[in-house]
């Protein structure tokens, strides 16, 4: 046994669960590769700013700057002490046969691996609302990011679009912060909301403060609006055209809008390692199936928002049961469970609440003019794709040949849901029965030079140079 | 602090000064910034869309939608929102002349 060399076990992503899944990982003696995109440890939703900025946690994080803290200084330590080797700045662009194709700074590399755990995340979920390829549109997430990171707003008058938790905490924080909201739009009606409600009391406090989160809007904020179209001139965004729940024609003038309803998994590295998907019906989407652990099968385990949108205490929870499993797998002593498993299926009620409460706006998608364009990557539009359905049929890639529509730079992360959701309405068949746009490598663009040159791991002190090859 | 560009200052202004090219002119911005925000507090696009009249300033500000890529004079082209402005930086909206 003590011949056997220790298994080579890979963590892709550096949010939330990916920081748990390294920490049990070292916990048991062992030594993963953590590859992420960002700088500094802390995914998305607890993003460092860099060098030179001075806010605290609490500024930057508010009521959830214990949890920011502790994840990173327990990443942070354990990557001083080289019990981990962190690829920072780090694409996973490929993966295939026990390897992954590493784009950082210096090119790209091989890493190989035995067990993998992937934690790449989720981002905003985005319908198309005619307009909106113009300058100034961005996720809601890009606002949060532009605030969190860098201490800015995007646009001097803000109108925020979409439905769900993160519209009303964005509005929240930039008010805070000292930026003009003039709009938060909410697409759910209120009795929708409601009846999400149920579910949504299985985290009570958490359902407070987004109440109380609401309330700072004040007016600002509607409910069960209807999203005409963003207008814009040559420089950006003007105004936002909307209709209130009574129906009435209101018209905000903004230079920036920010849109999202939830969020979207982020599955190309899963659909390339050859999960299998499902559709979900209430997330309405494709998400990979595991097991309650994370497992996927063939040493692959998925720990987070790109598997389950449950939050980031969500992914902090499956992030330890996915290397538990791991773990468990490689025929350590694990200990039980059960605790975690319970607290995600209480996270698991709460999200279904959330899901019930701020829906995806599916006929709006449905309904879009044809001159809107659905993939602002290449301004393909609406009527481009139904076009393509009569054409070709309603199938996801036949359509996505034929109209380009997710081919483009995205490579379909902003315009899939809604395509979907044209093409069955056009083929007279359900979502589900549409398919889903195959992942394609690279999965995020890399210059030829890149291959040319010997990757380097960047903060490669800790380079394994045994499984880290060029 | 509303600057020249779309952007909006409102904390972490007390920050050193960079300065950098845009199109040939030179501007200045604070250190720590992306190259996204360094262009857009100067100016209001980062590029122009390749299939539509509309100017592009970025979307995901994730590294995931690739709404960012802009020009740098000597060729190779970075993101916008995941890349910090370094000193000396010379940046374009436009591909370079001789782009192929």
């Amino acid at each position: 046994m003590s011949e056997t060399p220790p298994p080579r076990i890979v963590i892709v992503g550096a949010g939330p669960a990916g920081i748990r899944a390294a920490a049990t990982l070292v916990e048991a003696g062992l030594h993963p590769v953590v590859v992420d995109e960002g700088h500094c440890a802390g995914g998305q939703i607890y993003r460092r700013p860099p060098a030179g900025f001075t806010r605290t946690p609490e500024q930057l994080y508010g009521s959830e700057a214990a949890k920011a803290r502790a994840l990173h200084s327990l990443f942070d330590r354990l990557a001083a002490e080289g019990r981990l080797t962190h690829c920072a700045a780090s694409s996973v662009i490929a993966v295939h046969g026990g390897r992954l194709h590493v784009l950082g700074e210096g090119g790209v590399q091989v890493v190989l691996y035995d067990r993998l755990i992937l934690a790449t995340g989720a981002s905003d979920r985005v319908a198309p609302v005619p307009g909106w390829q113009g300058a100034g549109v961005y996720s809601l997430g890009a606002a949060q990011i532009a605030l969190k990171a860098q201490g800015v707003a995007l646009g001097r008058r803000i109108v925020l679009i979409g439905s769900g938790p993160l519209l009303t905490l964005v509005g929240a924080q930039l008010i805070k912060a000292g930026a003009d909201v003039a709009a938060v739009l909410d697409t759910s009606p209120w009795h929708q909301q409601m009846r999400g409600f149920w579910q949504l009391a299985a985290r009570p406090f958490v359902t407070l403060r987004g109440l109380a989160l609401r309330a700072r809007l004040g007016g600002r904020y509607h409910a069960g609006v209807t999203l005409e179209r963003v207008e814009a001139d040559g420089k950006g965004v003007t105004a936002m055209r909307w209709r209130d729940a009574g129906g009435r024609l209101r018209f905000t003038p903004c230079d920036m809008i920010g849109m999202g309803w939830h969020l979207r998994a982020e599955t190309h590295l899963a659909d390339l390692v050859g999960c299998t998907f499902i559709y979900d019906e209430q997330w309405r989407q494709w998400l990979p199936r595991t097991d309650q652990m994370g497992r996927a099968g063939n040493g692959v385990y998925l720990a987070g928002d790109g598997a389950r949108l449950l939050g980031a205490d969500g992914a902090e929870v499956a992030g330890r049961l996915a290397a538990a499993a791991c773990l468990a797998d490689l025929g350590h002593p694990v200990p039980s469970g059960s605790a975690d498993l319970r607290k995600l299926a209480r996270l698991e009620r709460f999200a279904r609440g959330l899901a019930c409460a701020f829906p995806w706006p599916a006929a709006m998608a449905r309904a879009l003019p044809d001159e809107a364009v659905v993939c602002r990557c290449e301004n393909v539009t609406a009527g481009a794709v139904r076009q393509s359905v009569d054409f070709g049929g309603g199938e996801a890639n036949r359509v996505k040949s034929l109209s380009r529509v997710g081919m483009g730079r995205c490579q379909g992360r902003y315009c899939q849901l809604a395509a979907v959701e044209l093409v069955a309405a056009q083929a007279g068949c359900a979502a589900n029965a549409v398919g889903r746009f195959r992942g394609q490598a690279p999965v995020r663009p890399a210059p030829v030079g890149a291959f040319l040159r010997d990757g380097g791991c960047n903060s490669g002190v800790h380079t394994r140079k045994t499984w880290i090859t060029s | 602090m509303i600057t020249a560009g779309r952007i909006v200052r409102l904390a972490e202004r007390d920050r050193a000064q960079l300065h950098f090219f845009l199109d040939g002119e030179r501007r200045s911005t604070l250190s720590g910034d992306t190259v996204l925000t360094a262009m857009l507090a100067s100016g209001h696009a980062l590029r122009k869309s390749e299939f539509g009249p509309e100017p592009r300033t970025g979307f995901c500000l994730m590294g995931a939608c690739q709404d960012c890529w802009v020009w740098q004079d000597e060729g190779p082209r970075l993101r916008a929102c995941s890349t910090l402005l370094s000193e000396g930086m010379r940046l374009r909206t436009m591909p370079p002349e001789r782009w192929p």
